[in-house]
């Protein structure tokens, strides 16, 4: 097995033995229903955490998804019921505003160097005060298509309900592991996360690559509110808030280095869906309190990152270890 | 060979000493210092202020205590200045800390949750009030401590080593209270984020003594330098000799306590300990504080003058939007577009984008000569 593996290997072992406690203590995680709702209440989270995971590759943040998330739910339901549009051109318009606002981002980050965590934290604050400045109050969608998505379930033997959320998740999951793996564009994501002026001198377009990364992460980010949106049909300003340290967590505990250039979108996947195991099992407890998801969830990020130091890297605790890395190259 | 490569590869100009950002009166028009740029925002948004509120600028003494908007601005910008302190002093060595607020929950919930059992009448003497400053502080450094020994020991990266605790803090604070909001009537406590001296809010001093204390601490010593060397190239400041896990274990601690402070003032101006609000976003208002300062998130330079100053930047700005007749839901959108424009004016890329905007016009004009 190569070494670069070894981070992915950890992140699903633990989570295989963490689901056999569970198993162990709660049967009914054996049962299609856990696995249904697991999918289905983290599928927002996931199709953002797909995008965010191209954005971790490329070695870049983007701190903006939980607002866009709000904000596409909000302008959805307020365009839906309030001015009574048609959703499928309200989908269209919110996915190319998305696009566009990731794509500034990108040009921001790439054209004027403002570092990519400032630069998405305005847009963290600008996607959330613009939700806010639309409607502060929850607004309920009745619309027909909202109806029908609803009813859009394969029911499993055991009452699983496999819904539209889990499938819409599924799907992004398999576009996101052909374009990081399979496509030019995720090599170039790889290369300038990896080494970007190595990447500069190889003839990756850095600048265009930065800018579709950020372009993607908004784009899903925005598909991940219009799932939210369609599952539980209402629009609230104030919903994801702090979803994206949730998210970067989640990519951290996938394997993915925030260094750039290591990385595997399946990986995310698990780390999405292991905080939703751990929530399902403290709510099947019942008797430990809510906060203990924060503090384990914040053990489980420690747990992983120490791992991933003592098995992928070489031990290098305690001694001094080369930090410069060429960020920037003047095309003389 | 690999090395020599290595330096061919850097561009020159960046090992270069970057241009200084150290506040000096006489370099403040000298052309592309950043501090220019941060006062002028700084005075642009406090005239908007004023043309918003004619007031703005009023000061009365009302029963003792200074009152106006301009006092209101620094009282409320002491925590976000404290934070921005530490803050100003991990970015410079090329880290960041995420987990300030959270620490600033936890510090409020011990105190609240010590000063209680005082209240409740034990004789024990960690109780006291002056014991529970003490030991919240205690906390808030270990805190730090943690976050330093994951970055310099562990050699886990700042962002990430920091989220621990920001995702983990707010749930310890939260087991601390036991869930609840706890209040309390203790005085000294509650002078931590009301009282007065002389007409000036407490937290003011609180602010401007840490303020004066770090920057005695790093600029009279070689600390600073040494911070600066690990921020620009931990290599050479390696071969030269300097200790940067000790360096950065200090930055995370000083961070850590400034937490601590920050949350001892903001649960004394409510008398209570909310384990869920109590210094939520204010890690990145303090992040933002120092980039306006402009400290840049890669490392090397700083100037707790600027960060002081950017800190004063944002809560003028809400101030302002507070008392404006703006839409109150509007205020994250301008706030947004504030940081974006201050940034912008500090991106050198920017300006010469803009530069080159303005070319075609002034090749026009010289044909016209």
């Amino acid at each position: 097995m190569k070494s670069r593996f070894f981070p992915l290997l950890v992140t699903f072992l633990v989570f295989s033995a963490i689901y056999a406690y569970c198993y162990y203590h709660f049967s009914s995680f054996g049962s299609m229903r856990v696995v249904c709702n697991l999918l289905r209440d983290n599928a927002h989270l996931g199709i953002a955490a797909i995008g965010m995971t191209f954005v971790i590759i490329s070695g870049g943040i983007d701190l903006s998804v939980g607002s866009v998330i709000a904000f596409t739910g909000v302008f959805c339901a307020l365009m839906i019921t309030r001015e009574g549009m048609d959703p499928y051109l309200v989908f269209a318009i919110v996915l190319g505003m998305g696009t566009i606002f990731g794509a500034v981002m990108g040009v921001f980050i790439y054209y004027f160097k403002i570092p990519a965590f400032i630069a998405t934290l305005s847009g963290m604050f600008l996607a959330r005060g613009m939700a806010y400045v639309l409607t502060t109050e929850s607004i309920r969608i009745t619309h027909p298509l909202y109806i029908r998505v609803s009813k859009l379930v394969y029911i499993f033997p055991d009452k699983g309900r496999f819904t539209f959320a889990a499938g819409a998740f599924l799907a992004v999951l398999v576009i996101g592991i052909y374009l990081a793996h399979f496509t030019r564009f995720g090599r170039n994501v790889y290369a300038i996360g990896g080494n970007d002026t190595a990447a500069l001198m190889m003839g990756v377009p850095v600048g265009r690559t930065t800018i579709m990364v950020y372009t993607l992460s908004s784009f899903l980010a925005t598909f991940a509110g219009i799932v939210l949106s369609l599952s539980k049909r209402s629009g609230d300003s104030t919903i994801t808030v702090g979803a994206e340290m949730d998210i970067i967590a989640a990519v951290v505990i996938g394997g993915t280095l925030l260094t750039g250039g290591v990385g595997y979108v399946i990986g995310t996947f698990i780390g999405v869906l292991l905080p939703g195991v751990i929530r399902t099992y403290l709510t099947l407890e019942g008797s430990l309190s809510p906060w203990w998801i924060k503090i384990v969830v914040g053990g489980l990020l420690f747990g992983f990152i120490a791992m991933q130091k003592l098995l992928s890297a070489r031990p290098k605790l305690f001694s001094f270890k080369r930090q410069v890395r060429p960020t920037t190259v003047s095309t003389a | 060979m690999v090395e020599m490569e290595k330096q061919v590869l850097t561009p020159v100009n960046e090992n270069k000493p970057q241009k200084a950002t150290n506040f000096k009166w006489r370099n403040i028009f000298r052309g592309d210092n950043r501090a220019l740029w941060t006062i002028l925002a700084l005075i642009i948004i406090l005239l908007v202020d004023r043309m918003v509120s004619p007031t703005f600028f009023t000061v009365r003494m009302i029963n003792g205590r200074l009152t106006g908007s301009l006092i209101n601005t620094l009282d409320g910008a002491a925590p976000i200045m404290l934070l921005s302190i530490g803050m100003t002093l991990v970015i410079a060595t090329k880290g960041v800390d995420l987990s300030v607020g959270a620490v600033m929950a936890i510090c409020a919930a011990v105190s609240a949750v010590l000063i209680n059992r005082h209240e409740a009448g034990s004789d024990n003497i960690l109780y006291y009030p002056g014991f529970v400053i003490a030991i919240a502080i205690l906390v808030g450094a270990l805190c730090g401590l943690w976050n330093g020994v994951l970055v310099a020991l562990f050699d886990i990266q700042p962002i990430i080593a920091t989220l621990i605790l920001m995702v983990a803090g707010r749930g310890i604070a939260q087991m601390i209270t036991d869930g609840q909001s706890p209040t309390y009537t203790d005085e000294t406590l509650a002078f931590m984020g009301q009282g007065t001296i002389l007409g000036m809010p407490f937290p003011v001093y609180v602010a401007a003594i840490a303020l004066v204390v770090v920057y005695l601490l790093v600029r009279r010593t070689a600390l600073g330098l040494l911070i600066e060397s690990v921020g620009i190239n931990a290599k050479a400041s390696h071969y030269t000799g300097v200790n940067a896990t000790v360096i950065k274990l200090f930055v995370y601690i000083i961070s850590g306590i400034c937490a601590a402070i920050a949350g001892l003032i903001v649960a004394g101006e409510n008398t209570y300990a909310d384990p869920h609000t109590a210094g939520m976003w204010s890690e990145l208002d303090a992040i933002v504080a120092v980039v306006i300062g402009g400290t840049l998130l890669s490392g090397g330079r700083f100037s707790l003058v600027l960060s002081a100053m950017g800190a004063l930047i944002i809560q003028s700005l809400r101030i302002g939007l507070y008392i404006s007749d703006l839409h109150p839901n509007a205020n994250l959108v301008v706030k947004a577009i504030v940081i974006l424009l201050v940034l912008l004016l500090q991106s050198k890329e920017f300006k010469q984008a803009v530069g080159r905007l303005f070319k075609p016009v002034l090749k026009l004009r010289a044909v016209f000569k």
